[in-house]
């Protein structure tokens, strides 16, 4: 271990540490849109630990998302807290190998659509057993937990994260994601078990996003499918991973939090025009920024130390 | 002489199209043969299924004594088996060294780290790409991207190597480049099945020629024999010649 990673490591520490007390400084509202702001920063670094290097792009996130969500409102009164959250990982995880041994073999647009059809069909399925057999809609969740607490879950669940996608991409296994996501015909050639690899690493991140949905679902007191399946969230992940730039550690991250507080500021001031900033935002983001800002400022970068002169370069070109 | 790779009436349909139709060969350890025949005749496609990118209609193939038909290519490529594309298949988003690190790490030698990285360079250096190693992969020009295809190849240590048209496209000193080195693997003792139509490179290189022609094998013997076969001057040029 070098100079450098100790140090970045050290910082990474620094940094969850000071976000820890963040809510003893920032009044009530503080912590709930930190709240939300962790959790679409969690949501958007799961997402890109399987999308990102493999480039199978999933709209899949709100349905873990709602089935973590759902599993604390259906069991939060006969399974203690704690033991919830494992109940809604297993869940989310369970459901993440099922479609993943169905799906990961469709290619690029296919695998788009089934995985948006996939967050639907839960969606109807929760609605029709919701109806038909408990014969209500909506549920109520009381749990004795404050939104500190739930602070300060999103906060650990955002360290693992953070932890397992560095590991992740220093490890074989995240060479072997790169390489499938450039060319699968040669991944396996290379001796790699492709579907394996893809099937991990697609529970893993589904199981993270599941637990988003489980950890938030207290602050919302009631939901309702229509709540916990709203597909504007996994449209929203999508665009802040693309954004941050989906193939970087911390591209997820710095896409989540300006895109976050712009979109609370839209809905706070625009609450009727809010779904058409959204649309403008994300034609905006593929069109100019296609590969991602942190991508954008490196080749600017790049072109701009070529431009400086260098007296002396040109004697060896 | 012990075989390396024995086909017994391997047998590829598409639809209604047999691509391969009941062809037989066997090669020793140790030997290069070239696997020759006009366009279409097949012969990618054999090379196709012996890697596992495509799966026998029928017929089966074994490596030493083990069947391998059938198996997925990761499967295969761990039993020894490696391979260049016709159609170079570079890794673009990794660089030159991860390319080769890619067969490395995953192959029979499970190389990472610092060693993965040392043993990488060593085999880019073999094929003259050392000096190209943090390059990105899709900034190589085309003879460069053919070299690091076959030093991933290589660094998966294989007992058998297949190249498809791996000196197509090369210009006349490239191509000298190109036919040294794989006499450069021959003498290393390589056993190398080599799809090609560069006539000067597989009187160089082969110890003996398959020929195909619309699926079915028409001629396997030793080079200049193969080459002289009137079925195979017929196939490649039409009856008036033959």
């Amino acid at each position: 271990m070098n100079g450098k990673t100790i140090l970045a490591i050290a910082g990474f520490i620094a940094t969850i540490a000071a976000l820890a007390f963040v809510p003893f400084v920032v009044g009530p509202y503080g912590v709930t849109l930190m709240i939300g702001m962790l959790g679409y920063v969690v949501l958007a670094t799961a997402w890109a630990l399987f999308s990102g290097p493999t480039r199978y792009v999933s709209l899949a996130t709100v349905a873990f998302f709602g089935v973590g969500a759902y599993t604390v409102a259906v069991f939060s009164e006969s399974i203690p807290y704690p033991l919830l959250l494992l109940v809604a990982a297993g869940i989310g995880l369970g459901v993440a190998l099922v479609v993943g041994i169905a799906t990961l073999r469709l290619a690029g647009v296919y695998f788009v659509i089934f995985t948006f059809g996939l967050a639907e069909l839960i969606r109807q399925l929760v609605t029709w057993y919701e109806v038909n057999v408990t014969g209500t809609l909506g549920r109520y969740i009381f749990l004795p937990i404050t939104p500190e607490g739930i602070y300060w879950q999103l906060l650990a669940l955002a360290a693992i994260t953070f932890a397992i996608a560095w590991w992740i991409g220093r490890s074989r296994i995240g060479l072997a994601l790169r390489v499938i996501g450039d060319d699968e015909v040669v991944a396996v050639h290379c001796g790699i078990n492709i579907t394996g690899v893809k099937l991990a690493l697609f529970g893993l991140s589904c199981t993270i996003i599941t637990l988003v949905g489980a950890i938030q679902a207290p602050r919302w007191t009631y939901v309702e499918p229509s709540i916990a399946f709203n597909p504007t969230i996994s449209f929203l992940t999508l665009i802040m991973a693309l954004l941050g730039g989906a193939h970087r550690l911390t591209g997820p991250l710095l896409g989540a939090v300006p895109l976050f507080l712009m979109f609370e500021w839209l809905s706070a001031n625009f609450p009727n025009h809010y779904s058409i900033f959204l649309g403008l935002i994300f034609i905006a983001i593929v069109f100019v920024l296609p590969r991602g800002v942190l991508a954008f400022i490196e080749e600017r970068w790049t072109l701009w130390r070529r431009n400086e002169p260098v007296s002396g370069r040109t004697a060896d070109e | 002489m012990s075989e390396l790779l024995t086909i017994t009436g391997l047998t590829k349909r598409f639809g209604g199209l047999t691509a391969v139709n009941a062809v037989s060969f066997s090669i020793v350890r140790g030997e290069v043969i070239g696997l020759l025949g006009p366009n279409g005749s097949g012969k990618t496609t054999v090379l196709n299924m012996i890697s596992g990118h495509l799966s026998p209609t029928g017929g089966t193939i074994a490596l030493g004594e083990e069947t391998i038909s059938g198996l997925a290519p990761n499967r295969i490529a761990l039993k020894g088996v490696a391979r260049t594309f016709q159609l170079v298949r570079g890794l673009p988003s990794l660089t030159v060294r991860e390319n080769v690190v890619a067969s490395l790490a995953f192959g029979r030698r499970k190389l990472w780290g610092e060693e993965a990285d040392r043993e990488a360079l060593r085999r880019l250096e073999e094929v003259g790409l050392a000096g190209r190693a943090e390059h990105s992969a899709q900034d190589l020009t085309y003879i460069d991207q053919k070299r690091m295809e076959l030093a991933r190849a290589l660094a998966a240590d294989p007992e058998l190597l297949l190249l498809d048209e791996w000196l197509a496209g090369l210009n006349p000193t490239e191509l000298r480049t190109g036919i040294d080195l794989i006499l450069s693997l021959k003498e290393r003792g390589i056993t190398i099945l080599l799809v090609e139509h560069v006539m000067d490179a597989i009187r160089a290189v082969c110890n003996r020629c398959v020929v195909m022609n619309a699926g079915r094998k028409i001629a396997d013997a030793p080079t200049a024999q193969a080459l002289a076969d009137p079925h195979v001057v017929t196939a490649y040029l039409g009856d008036a010649h033959a």
